[in-house]
């Protein structure tokens, strides 16, 4: 049979059905992490350091473990002694350990370093006060540019990976560096050289649902896990390992997932859970307050940023280089190298070069946060390009035209671009009618582009289909904002049977392959992929199936909308068979029709966006509006074209939180100070403007439809779109995020 | 400590439970009534995901207890719907995308529908503000802002 | 034969040298002669890189073939949110 391994028409993909999971959300049926229960469950509850450093000197648990209602109480010592320590990223195992429950110091305020089950969750939560601490008190450091100063107390001596160059504070643990040609010699060329510094702070992923979760473990080694996460077979293998157990033992079903943007792509009281419920041989149910979120979950990491960019008269940049410093708490992984790789990437460079460092602070484990790293080095170099525009008096984006990247350019972490869609953005742009409104007085308006990689990553997916021709679709991403329709529009697609004829469930770890974690905009694209090949395998056995019935070969028989058909008139001369007429009877002419999929889709297809606002800032007040806010962004082929724009509308609303308002504040003591939402403030709908979309489509090379991940790419130009509007409403150029009302004012101020 | 024996009536029945006095109505709804639909985002009240409607007012059950719930009328998202007759906010909310995650969905549900039984013409400005104790952080609020505005204008020429 | 081009933080693993020849048909023989060749280049391979092959971002797959003259550049691994 002959399949089109391309497609540019189509039936389902691009329409814009109701999802099917809808019913179950709108009427609270839908169960999440913390909706479930388990007959005999215990509650548990988790100590939390309330120091910033500290020596664990002792942990007195006996009053604890005295008490009626208290059934297990664990420290480390009831992990797993096997998981290794290496340097940078190579022991994540062991960093994700460490943060799960501390050893032998407290690395931030709200690390762990106790947990108990009890009867009830009031009586969990007052049976921590019994447990005594004994704690030696250590200088802390919780700045990303004096954890780096030679007088910053060291985290941890060993951490560093050998990228790292001689001579540095043990608290830097990865160093990347890369580029091409010669920024000196660009430099020279320039007619203009901005140099500036930027810093921002971290921001917490903020959804909506705190982590929560029920796990069962025996002391046979055997257990179950029910938990809100974006990976349950990450959490799976991290438990496992963390447990000292098998990871084939252990079940774990991934709940509906209230929001994750990144954070929850590990697992924080998940081993938690088990290990407490390991001691009690009983269930235990685990779920954070929102406090226990912000202090030790999350955040992104913070930065401190150096740029310098230098242009010539008509627009062309002539060389660009960037310093990025991240801060991802007291472990490796702040995505320095990210950072530095993405920040030029949208522009056509002859001399780039850029530096990240990833660096450890006495602050909670950094997590992924919608395109890890990008945001921050997008707002600074584009920061800078606005103001080379504006002194040069260049329109923004015909300058970003000049210097866009396009298919052969080659990218500023190296490799030669296949096709992309960083052009149609910016035509877009220019031809919207937002980029020529007029602007009240006291209002300005920015622009910026922005890029993220997008990822592949290990994905199953097994399609089966029933005898009365509908279909049953497992994958095994965790399905967070509508994935489960575009799912069930590309079966459709391939199989040809209506999109409600498609049933698609998250399948848990004992029902399919390894599935990567629902992150790096992989979802659509890769268990999209999956799911079209798994279809496809289901169609050539349909096709087998119907030549055998008609007695021809197989390869004179095509698929065409959801029926067999010959392949010409040569094959002969049947009537289109049906898809439920081949499922009827399929028990009997060669048993269960299935199609599967077990790969690593590798062609991701980087991704652009291009950001228009308009702000407007109060000078009484220094409180900025965002009046006006325009998102166009490719993304390759829209399956559901709606939540598309979901992902835009979604990706621009935090990126407002990160720019206006959102903050992790400190104390001198290291402790966090704003906990709750009502201090951390994320944006409330009185806050925000109708968020205008375009969909550009500039296909995917690398996938059959098309496809080109589109959920974190919308929080890359926010930042620096934001910071262009409010820097041209406020007069002075904003260098620091959040721009929140006494930055505004004191920078209004500085001004005179 | 000992604990309340509390009747309420929950989505027009009616309920009993026992609750420790340090108990939230919410708690009392989800781990003793079985109605999950109210979410806990924040237990201080920031985030409304928790939202309920008791004697026709709008509250987040995280911050009234569970013994204050005797001899009220309690209303959850469990009891928007008529039967299998969605509301037309629930309706509009599926076919608007006004949800990704569906997390904060039965808080604003809640609330959207508090909003139209005071105010059936609400502007979008007014629609914003009533909504503004619930937080969302998926979707920028903007189509559940239009899944609102379209309920509001469908329910007016209903009637 | 094809060039490998390397980031400029593995300099300091190869003798200064950022492209590194090697003899390679498939992605896994590439990273095999590049350790080979570099040893101190496991460390960088074992904590993650991809491979793109004329622009194409190859993850994990140890048998993409490698066209002759291709342009291969080492990457970190990618992660995401």
């Amino acid at each position: 049979m002959a399949l089109d391994d391309r497609k540019s028409e189509f039936t389902f993909v691009g329409t814009r059905p109701d999802r099917p999971d809808g019913l179950d959300k709108v009427t609270g049926r839908a169960k999440f992490g913390a909706d479930v229960s388990a007959p005999g469950m215990l509650h548990g509850a988790i100590l939390r350091s309330p120091h910033a450093h500290a020596r664990i000197v002792k942990i007195d648990a006996s009053k604890a473990e005295a008490h009626k209602d208290v059934k297990a109480v664990v420290t480390r010592a009831d992990f797993s002694d096997k998981v290794p320590f290496q340097p940078g990223l190579e022991g994540e195992f062991w960093n994700v350990l460490e943060n799960v429950m501390a050893g032998e110091k407290a690395l931030y305020d709200g690390h762990a370093v106790a947990a108990i089950a009890a009867t009830s969750a009031l009586a969990a939560r007052d049976a921590l006060k019994l447990i005594e601490v004994e704690y030696e008190v250590l200088p802390h450091v919780t700045d990303v540019d004096k954890a780096m100063a030679s007088d910053a107390p060291v985290i941890r001596e060993g951490a560093a990976d050998y990228s790292v160059p001689e001579g540095m504070h043990p608290n830097v643990v990865r160093y990347h560096e890369s580029g091409h040609g010669n920024v000196d010699a660009g430099f020279a060329e320039a007619d203009l050289v901005i140099e500036d510094s930027f810093v921002t702070e971290a921001t917490h992923q903020g959804y909506i649902e705190p982590h929560a979760c029920l796990g069962m473990l025996g002391n046979d080694g055997k257990g179950e896990l029910w938990c809100t996460t974006q990976g349950h077979w990450i959490a799976q293998k991290t438990c496992a390992a963390l447990l000292g157990i098998e990871t084939s033992q252990l079940r774990v079903t991934a709940s509906e997932i209230g929001g994750g943007f990144g954070g929850k792509t590990t697992v924080f009281i998940e081993p938690v859970a088990l290990a407490l419920s390991r001691k009690a041989n009983r269930p235990v149910k685990l779920v954070m307050s929102r406090s226990e979120v912000f202090r030790a979950t999350g955040p992104t990491s913070s930065a401190s940023m150096d740029i310098k960019i230098g242009m010539k008269k008509d627009g062309t940049i002539s060389a660009a280089q960037g310093v990025f410093r991240l801060q991802g708490g007291a472990f490796p992984g702040a995505p320095g190298d990210m950072t530095a790789m993405c920040a030029f990437a949208p522009y056509n460079l002859t001399n780039v070069k850029q530096i990240g460092y990833d660096v450890m602070a006495n602050r909670p484990k950094q997590a992924a946060y919608r395109a890890p790293g990008a945001p921050m080095g997008a707002f600074a170099v584009e920061s800078v390009i606005d103001e080379l525009c504006k002194k040069l008096g260049l329109d923004p984006v015909d300058v970003r035209l000049k210097n866009a990247a396009h298919e052969g350019t080659q990218a500023s972490y190296g490799p030669t671009y296949e096709r992309i869609g960083l052009v149609e953005t910016l035509e877009a742009a220019k031809a919207h009618p937002h980029y020529s409104a007029p602007l009240k007085p006291g209002q300005g308006r920015g622009i910026s582009c922005g890029f993220w990689f997008n990822h592949g990553g290990e994905t199953s997916v097994s399609l089966a289909l029933s005898e009365d021709g509908s279909a049953q679709l497992m994958v095994g991403t965790p399905d967070i904002g509508g994935s489960r329709a575009s799912m069930a529009l590309m079966a459709a697609e391939v199989l040809g049977i209506p999109y409600e004829n498609i049933r698609v469930t998250i399948a848990d770890t004992a029902s399919l392959g390894y599935n990567d974690v629902s992150h790096g905009s992989r979802v659509t694209y890769a268990s999209g992929l999956a799911t079209i090949k798994a279809a496809r395998h289901a169609v050539e056995r349909l096709c087998g199936r119907a030549a055998a019935k008609w007695g021809i070969p197989v390869d004179a028989v095509k698929w065409e909308d959801g029926c067999a058909v010959p392949s010409g008139p040569n094959a002969g001369d049947f009537d289109p068979m049906p898809l439920a007429d081949i499922t009827a009877d399929m028990g009997a002419t060669g048993g269960p029709i299935s199609g599967h999929f077990e790969a690593t889709p590798e062609g991701a297809g980087v991704s652009f966006g291009t950001h228009i606002v308009d702000a407007e800032v109060d000078p009484e007040t220094g409180k900025t509006s965002v009046t006006r806010y325009t998102v166009i962004q490719d993304a390759g082929k829209a399956i559901h074209p709606t939540y598309v724009e979901g992902q835009y509308q979604g990706g621009a609303a935090q990126g407002i939180g990160w720019a206006l308002n959102e903050e992790y504040v400190y104390g001198e003591d290291g402790r966090l100070q704003n906990s709750i939402f009502l201090d951390y403030r994320i944006p409330v709908a009185s806050d925000l403007p109708m968020i205008d979309t375009v969909i550009v489509e500039v296909p995917n090379p690398g996938h059959p439809f098309g496809v080109r991940g589109v959920g974190e790419t919308g929080i890359v130009p926010p930042l620096a779109a934001i910071a262009n509007a409010v820097s041209h409403a406020a007069g002075v150029r904003m260098r620091q995020l959040p721009m929140s009302p006494p930055r505004i004012l004191a920078a209004l101020k500085d001004n005179g | 400590m000992s604990k309340f024996h509390v009747s309420t009536t929950v989505n027009g029945d009616a309920v009993e439970y026992l609750c420790d006095p340090r108990e939230t109505l919410l708690d009392c709804l989800r781990d003793k009534l079985n109605l999950t639909g109210a979410k806990e985002g924040c237990g201080t009240g920031d985030c409304g995901a928790c939202s309920v409607s008791v004697d026709g007012r709008l509250v987040c059950s995280c911050l009234m207890l569970g013994v204050e719930a005797e001899g009220k009328q309690i209303d959850t998202v469990e009891g928007i719907a008529e039967g299998d007759v969605l509301h037309p906010l629930q309706k509009n909310f599926i076919e608007h995308a006004a949800l990704q995650c569906g997390v904060c969905t039965p808080g604003i549900l809640v609330a959207a529908k508090s909003l139209l039984e005071k105010n059936p013409s609400p502007t979008e400005e007014e629609a914003r503000y009533w909504l503004a104790g619930n937080l969302c952080r998926c979707t920028g609020y903007d189509k559940i802002i239009r899944a609102v505005m379209e309920t509001a204008e469908e329910l007016r020429e209903a009637s | 034969m094809v060039e490998v081009h390397l980031w400029s933080g593995l300099r300091s693993l190869t003798g200064g040298q950022q492209v590194v020849e090697v003899q390679a048909k498939t992605t896994g023989e590439l990273l095999r002669e590049l350790v080979r060749a570099h040893p101190q280049l496991q460390a960088p391979i074992d904590a993650g890189v991809s491979i793109a092959i004329d622009g194409r971002v190859i993850a994990t797959g140890l048998t993409e073939p490698i066209p002759e003259g291709s342009e291969i550049y080492l990457m970190q691994r990618l992660r995401g949110g």
